[in-house]
């Protein structure tokens, strides 16, 4: 960049652009700034992040948005199509509001969402970091023991966990949350056996670091920016394993607003009222294809090797 | 080893041997060391699978003494059957009886079917397998086509085109689609059969008239000469694997495609074309040749998942399959059956990569 264009740029934007950062926080931001102008690029990933924030303010403002209570029944209105009035998205088999359903269900599968992200991947984290940290015994029995988690389909034993620990949401996501940490944990293995011996790991060994402050400081971040693409790529997954549970009757349960669940009980009228089943099976179709774009544009900004040549 | 020296010797020269036996024994064993490393690896996780299922089975709200005797069992009962099932003794020692039973086939008693929990597998099991097989070609016969197209168009519209139907694939929750076709094929078109294996007429045709060989319906009928049997099969089979095969369509197609675009920046891919080779022979015989061998885990994996992805399928479409079995099962609090198909499901699931990974070592030459 030549000397003029350096002078041009001034403001914020220049901070951000910055190319000699003055403190590590700055570089940081420098950083993210460039990553989002990449991923901002990406119109289908700005779909996808589009569609993840309406989601989020669905369920934040449902109160306000739903003109209905999502569980008020009304046997006047029982089954009303599409586009009547009062009820654009029509009602289902007690007369219940089919907007004001979806908006609360977005509430629902946001803290499915969240819960199990927030526990996976920390887990999953925990466990690749020190397999491929100590390595040896360690690492044979740690990544034995995800290989059995990985050799089960995931349905099946989060069925089989729902089975024993009783149906309910709180279980299904308990369920899904013990199925879905093993491939984070690949993942943060992979990444740590490359970081394990390089330099710096080196260096803070010498100032005499533990190995609980080396992983958590020194090797945890290095796994991050794999794990969250992981993440993104795994809500779309998380939303429909939650959502056939639901459909099966295992996860969410009557009268709660669960997406899944909706579909299964508008399945009962499908070919004379089909939009009781449609709706929320678009809810969720739509709402995992945000997550999907948004996983896909993240893992082309974040990760270097599938960016393109 | 012996047999190593066996097959060098046979047909060769004294002094040949000499130089070959050597390599080919240090192959072989080579080879032999592999698999037995990957079968260890295979008990100890069928192990770990049954430990799972073993402590899923004690953690139960469900009694299983009760469950056999009745509310009204007196105290004497209750501790026979209590003795009967193996309870008193030590966990371990129960364990190891659990094992035992099921290294034999013995998942016990369902509540459901009042039969030995195999014998009903190996009745559900068939239509499973025969969907999942019919959903996989589906998969394999569009995803491999059109992720060399995506592959060779890569960024343009075809490429473009070929990414959002995957994506919509990753994204569609299995059970709505499945009831989405029955509402539109079935429902307004009237084009396909609706849910179960065959009309409730051929039912009982198919019962009574077809011998049972695979249980698979269209291949027993097909055997049997009973065509219109095995048209109306047909026409219920191909709603549920079309959808099933979308899935892992969308899962072939994304992976054909970054296999292809490695190969494809290769310089044997130059040479050809240097060497004057058409274009389409460039790509679908020298890249698309070496893209199949990474493929085979793919779609062994591919496999492996819609047996999952059967589950809801089966309960959309009343597949009478194991995915169907289990979740009626499920709401029978029938824990036998449950468990006893969750072993199978996870032992094919294990057998299915195993076989993806030795398939691998025979075709790669570099796996050797």
């Amino acid at each position: 960049m030549s000397v003029e264009q350096e002078e041009l740029r001034v403001g914020s934007r220049a901070w951000l652009t910055s190319d000699q950062p003055v403190s590590r926080s700055h570089a940081r931001c420098v950083q993210f700034y460039l990553a989002w102008r990449r991923l901002a690029q990406n119109w289908l990933a700005m779909v996808g992040l589009g569609i993840v924030l309406a989601l989020i303010l669905m369920a934040i403002f449902a109160p306000l948005l739903a003109p209905y209570s999502p569980f008020e029944q009304s046997l006047e209105t029982r089954l009303l199509p599409p586009f009547s009035p009062g009820h654009w998205l029509g009602t289902d088999e007690f007369g219940r509001d089919l907007w004001s359903r979806i908006l609360y269900g977005a509430r629902i599968t946001l803290m499915i969402v969240a819960l199990v992200a927030v526990t996976a991947p920390v887990f999953g984290l925990i466990i690749g970091t020190a397999a491929g940290y100590f390595g040896g015994l360690v690492d044979t029995v740690l990544m034995r023991l995800t290989d059995i988690f990985l050799a089960f389909p995931r349905l099946i034993l989060a069925l089989a966990l729902v089975a024993a620990l009783g149906p309910g949401i709180e279980n299904a996501i308990l369920a899904i949350a013990l199925t879905a940490w093993p491939p984070y944990a690949r993942v943060a293995r992979a990444e740590t056996i490359t970081v394990r011996n390089s330099d710096y790991i080196s260096a803070i060994k010498l100032q005499g670091a533990r190995p609980p402050r080396i992983i958590f400081g020194h090797v945890m971040p290095m796994c991050m920016s794999s794990v969250i693409i992981r993440v993104t790529l795994d809500m779309a997954g998380i939303i429909l394993t939650a959502a056939g549970l639901g459909f099966l009757g295992l996860g969410a349960q009557p009268p709660m607003p669960e997406w899944g669940l909706m579909i299964s009980s508008g399945r009962k009228f499908l070919f004379d009222q089909w939009w009781v089943a449609t709706v929320p099976g678009l809810a969720i179709f739509i709402v995992s294809l945000g997550f999907n774009l948004l996983g896909d544009g993240l893992r082309d900004v974040l990760d270097p090797r599938s960016a393109p040549k | 080893m012996s047999d190593a020296d066996g097959l060098g010797r046979r047909g060769f020269g004294r002094r040949a041997v000499a130089a070959g036996s050597g390599i080919r024994r240090a192959r072989l064993s080579r080879l032999l060391i592999g698999t037995t490393r990957t079968l260890i690896s295979l008990a100890i996780t069928f192990l770990g699978l049954l430990l799972i299922t073993f402590i899923i089975g004690r953690v139960v709200p469900i009694d299983p003494v009760l469950a056999i005797v009745g509310e009204r069992a007196s105290q004497a009962q209750i501790e026979e059957v209590r003795e009967q099932l193996g309870l008193n003794e030590p966990l371990m020692t129960q364990f190891a009886y659990y094992i035992w039973d099921v290294l034999h086939g013995d998942f016990g008693k369902s509540l459901m079917t009042a039969k030995p929990v195999i014998d009903d597998i190996g009745r559900f099991f068939p239509a499973t397998l025969e969907l999942a097989t019919l959903a996989t070609l589906v998969g394999v016969f569009l995803g491999v086509p059109g992720g060399v197209i995506a592959a060779v168009n890569q960024g343009r519209w075809p490429d473009q085109v070929i990414r959002v139907v995957g994506l919509f694939g990753y994204s569609m929750p299995v059970f709505w689609l499945g009831l989405m076709g029955l509402l539109i094929f079935y429902g307004e078109l009237g084009w396909v059969g609706g849910p179960g294996r065959l009309d409730a007429t051929y039912e009982l045709m198919y019962e009574y008239d077809v011998p049972t060989v695979t249980g698979a319906v269209l291949i027993d009928s097909a055997l049997a000469g009973a065509w219109d049997i095995f048209r109306n099969a047909l026409s219920h089979v191909i709603l549920p694997s079309l959808v099933l095969g979308y899935f892992s369509m969308a899962y072939i197609s994304r992976m054909t495609r970054s296999f292809m675009l490695e190969q494809l920046g290769q310089e044997y891919i130059t040479t050809a074309r240097v060497k004057g080779a058409p274009e389409w022979r460039v790509v679908w015989v020298h890249a698309l040749g070496n893209v199949l061998i990474p493929l085979i885990t793919v779609i062994a994996l591919s496999y492996a998942s819609l047996l999952e992805g059967s589950v809801l399928t089966e309960t959309v479409f009343a597949w009478p399959g194991l995915g169907l079995y289990i979740t009626n099962a499920l709401f029978s609090a029938d824990m036998n059956a449950v468990l006893g198909g969750t072993v199978v499901v996870g032992l094919v699931f294990i057998s299915l990569n195993l076989l993806s990974d030795l398939l691998y070592r025979v075709v790669d030459p570099r796996a050797r």
